[in-house]
């Protein structure tokens, strides 16, 4: 602020000093929150780039890109890799159709529409590794009352998350049972929050449903669905506890995702070099996958305000 | 009446009378055998304290980190007597098995010291020892300021004090030149085979002498029409897979996992031997194993034997003693046998998992844990657990030869004691100790599941195992 002098030229006054601390305070918060998330971030790096396995501390070395180096020919680094993203893929794709079914089912909003979608949201209540738990024993070939009822149509002798050709299938399985109602609530809110008049013109003008569904409503939903699909993408390949929970990653290693083999790398194998590596190969996919999926969003969002 | 009963026990403790001469004096007061118990106990407790200055930390507290065990039941229900010895408080964490090595590792490999003691397996040391994260306890136990003479270090069994004590060289044999004591034994499980003698005599079987014979009668009671499986092993993705029964057959048949030549180490598990047995343990899995064989852990393979859902097991032989009391419905059914893999003959060589106790190195009160540690593995808690507790199998020649565990475990567990006297003798590690063990074992046990799934024939599963192996040797610099 500028004041007169007895000379008639303006100069200017301190600010007191909490006035001038003021917006480095209000981002103090924000700072810290960034050190909390970087420096660990950072110290991943540089384990990432070591030979570190605490069980040989005289053996640790900077090894630079060694690690990385050994996945490109590491048939167990490759084999990670296709499962955690087939198991992502199977899930999220399943979930998707589901959920976008389900949504559809509900969209109407009724007491009995209301009741339906709280109760389909009750597998989203249970913790993922409680409910691995119980499909482990409702699977359970002894006792497991799904056991029971695939042996009612013929198939008696259905291993489930213990064969190798049905393993994917059950984690699968458990996956859409919990986080299909995820994906469900957030498109029937998009469904609804949907502007009437386009619906209202085509009913109007005669325009048959599969019209209406694939050229009105998708498109006008696809914010939410990239939304909902983002999430459900970035925590699938992320996923540990229901594959842990069922099988540890086997049979052999045919639900070994990024997470348990960095999880037994690091816990059991105190390998912490070789953990780190893998953990910064997954957040390199989570990286391009949520770019890839947020520049695509925010362009049907315009997109979709243009429609409006 | 009270003041004679309490000068029988000193003069017990003293060495004066017999146990037997005790409890009968104490039936001529009209005493139980609880209350002499309780008073011999305390009159114990207290000629502990004679030799030896348990009090030197009173006032201190100890902070333990225990597994959910009967072992650590033992320590729990006779801590008010080290509290009385020592003067000390401690203080307990207790974790199910499933996150407790998790814990542990998570503890010690951040410096913690949120616990000063902890219990262990023996296998946990070789990383843990070399990470530098565990007190060398030769420095406690050959020191006598540090050690009550009456610890009585010899007493331990000594396969149980070698195969927990390792020099931290890859491939140097346990309790070999330059071995630090890396855990105290506190109990241990040695691999035989628990049967159901109801099921057996059903199905008309004896229990197997050799491994072939073993696979055939699985398969006898598999198909004996009751509703049964043949015989309960682990499977799950785990190093835990490997090493009760499979690998107890397998060092009979002769197989090792792995050659050390100059300081290196080679993958051993696809000689001729170890493909021999591999074979039949594949083919009885498959053709007598629980359907979900590939998600068992010992859980899994003990419950189903005390609930009758399968014939037997070759798995720790205090999972058959547990399983044979409690609720469980095959309480009273369940017996015994050792068992010798090799019909070419020979004589048992269970591999052992040993629960034990170790310092944390980053802890800042060594001496107080160190006292707590002597006491738990001592002979005076280590009577008290086999006597009254579940303590079983313990670590002491004076505890077996102890004629009230004996005569409890004779009455309640018929052919328990044999099979140990069979069994013992050859029982010890038969993995070769190198730092990447449950890396390499768990590595295994995946490609065991391969072969038992039919997805790898078991000469070439171990072939591509050996090499698998030697490739992580050498990225590790062990190879």
């Amino acid at each position: 602020m500028a004041t007169a002098t007895l000379k008639g030229r303006p100069t200017l006054t301190r600010r007191p000093a909490r006035h001038r601390l003021l917006p480095y305070l209000l981002s103090l918060p924000a700072l810290l929150v960034c050190i909390g998330i970087l420096v660990p971030f950072a110290t991943a790096v540089a384990y990432s780039l070591q030979r570190y396995n605490s069980s040989l501390p005289y053996l640790r070395k900077w090894i630079w890109w060694g690690n990385y180096q050994t996945f490109l020919t590491d048939s167990a680094f490759w084999n990670t890799v296709y499962v955690s993203l087939s198991y992502t893929i199977w899930t999220v794709g399943i979930e998707l159709l589901l959920g976008l079914a389900i949504a559809l089912l509900l969209q109407r909003t009724t007491r009995f529409n209301n009741a339906a979608a709280i109760a389909c949201l009750l597998p989203l209540m249970i913790a993922p590794a409680l409910a691995a738990l119980m499909w482990k024993l409702m699977t359970n070939p002894d006792f497991g009352i799904l056991s029971y009822l695939v042996g009612l149509i013929g198939l008696s002798d259905f291993r489930w998350a213990s064969s190798p050709s049905t393993a994917m299938f059950t984690v699968v399985l458990i996956d859409v049972w919990v986080y299909t109602p995820f994906i469900m609530i957030l498109l029937l809110a998009g469904l609804r929050a949907l502007p009437r008049q386009p619906f209202e013109a085509a009913e109007l003008d005669g325009v048959p449903a599969s019209f209406v569904f694939f050229r009105i409503t998708l498109p006008m939903l696809m914010p939410y669905i990239l939304t909902a699909v983002l999430f459900r993408l970035l925590d699938a390949i992320q996923q540990f506890d229901i594959v842990y929970a069922m099988t540890q990653g086997g049979p052999g290693d045919r639900l070994m995702v990024f997470q348990v083999q960095a999880y037994l790398e690091r816990f059991q194998y105190l390998n912490v070099g070789r953990s780190a590596a893998f953990l910064m190969v997954l957040w390199l996919i989570t990286f391009i996958l949520s770019n890839l999926f947020i520049k695509n969003w925010l362009r049907l969002r315009e997109r979709a305000r243009g429609a409006v | 009446m009270h003041e004679k009963a309490k000068d029988a026990v000193a003069s017990f403790v003293a060495g004066r009378t017999s146990r037997r001469e005790l409890f009968g004096y104490g039936a001529k007061l009209g005493l139980g055998a609880a209350t002499m118990g309780f008073l011999l106990n305390e009159a114990q407790t207290t000629a502990q304290a004679a030799d030896f200055d348990w009090q030197y930390y009173k006032g201190k507290t100890v902070n333990l980190l225990l597994n959910k065990h009967p072992y650590a039941d033992a320590i729990i229900a006779d801590l008010e007597n080290f509290k009385k010895l020592t003067g000390m408080d401690v203080k307990y964490d207790v974790f199910p098995e499933d996150v407790y090595f998790d814990k542990i590792t998570a503890a010690l490999s951040s410096g913690s010291t949120q616990y000063d003691a902890f219990m262990t397996g023996a296998y946990q040391t070789w990383q843990y020892g070399p990470a530098g994260w565990l007190e060398d306890l030769n420095e406690y136990i050959k020191d006598p300021k540090w050690t009550n003479p009456a610890y009585a270090w010899d007493d331990v069994l000594p396969n149980l004090k070698a195969s927990t004590s390792w020099s931290g060289v890859p491939g140097a044999a346990l309790g070999g030149e330059g071995a630090k004591q890396w855990a105290v034994p506190l109990a241990f499980e040695l691999n035989s085979i628990t049967y159901n003698k109801r099921i057996f005599d059903k199905a008309k079987v004896e229990p197997a002498k050799n491994l072939p014979e073993l696979v055939e009668i699985a398969a006898k009671i598999q198909g004996s029409g009751q509703n049964v499986y043949g015989i309960g092993t682990r499977g799950s993705r785990s190093w835990a897979t490997i090493h009760p029964g499979y690998l107890s057959a397998f060092a009979n048949y002769g197989g090792k996992d792995f050659e050390v030549a100059d300081g290196k180490l080679k993958a051993a598990m696809n000689s001729a031997a170890g493909k021999e047995m591999t074979a039949l343990w594949v083919d009885m899995i498959k053709s007598s194993g629980p359907r979900n064989w590939s998600t068992y852990t010992w859980y899994q393979v003990g419950t189903d034997l005390g609930a009758g859902a399968s014939g037997m097991i070759y798995d720790a032989d205090v999972l058959g003693y547990f399983m044979n009391g409690g609720d469980n419905k095959e309480a009273g059914n369940l017996a015994f046998s050792a068992f010798a893999p090799n019909p070419k003959g020979s004589s048992p060589t269970p591999n052992v998992w040993i629960w034990s106790l170790a310092l944390n190195s980053y802890s800042s009160q060594k001496g107080p844990a160190w006292w707590f540690v002597q006491w738990a593995t001592g002979t005076e808690h280590g009577l008290f657990g086999a006597q009254k507790m579940d303590l079983v199998n313990p670590v002491r020649n004076k505890i077996w030869q102890d004629e009230t565990f004996r005569a409890r475990i004779a009455k309640s567990y018929p052919g328990y004691l044999e099979q140990y006297a069979a069994s013992s003798p050859g029982s010890k590690i038969y993995f070769t100790p190198q730092p990447l063990f449950f890396n390499l074992t768990t590595e295994w046990a995946a490609s065991l599941q391969r072969m038992v799934a039919g997805e790898l024939p078991v000469s070439e599963g171990l072939d591509e195992l050996a090499a698998n192996v030697d490739n992580q040797l050498k990225q590790a610099g062990l190879g």
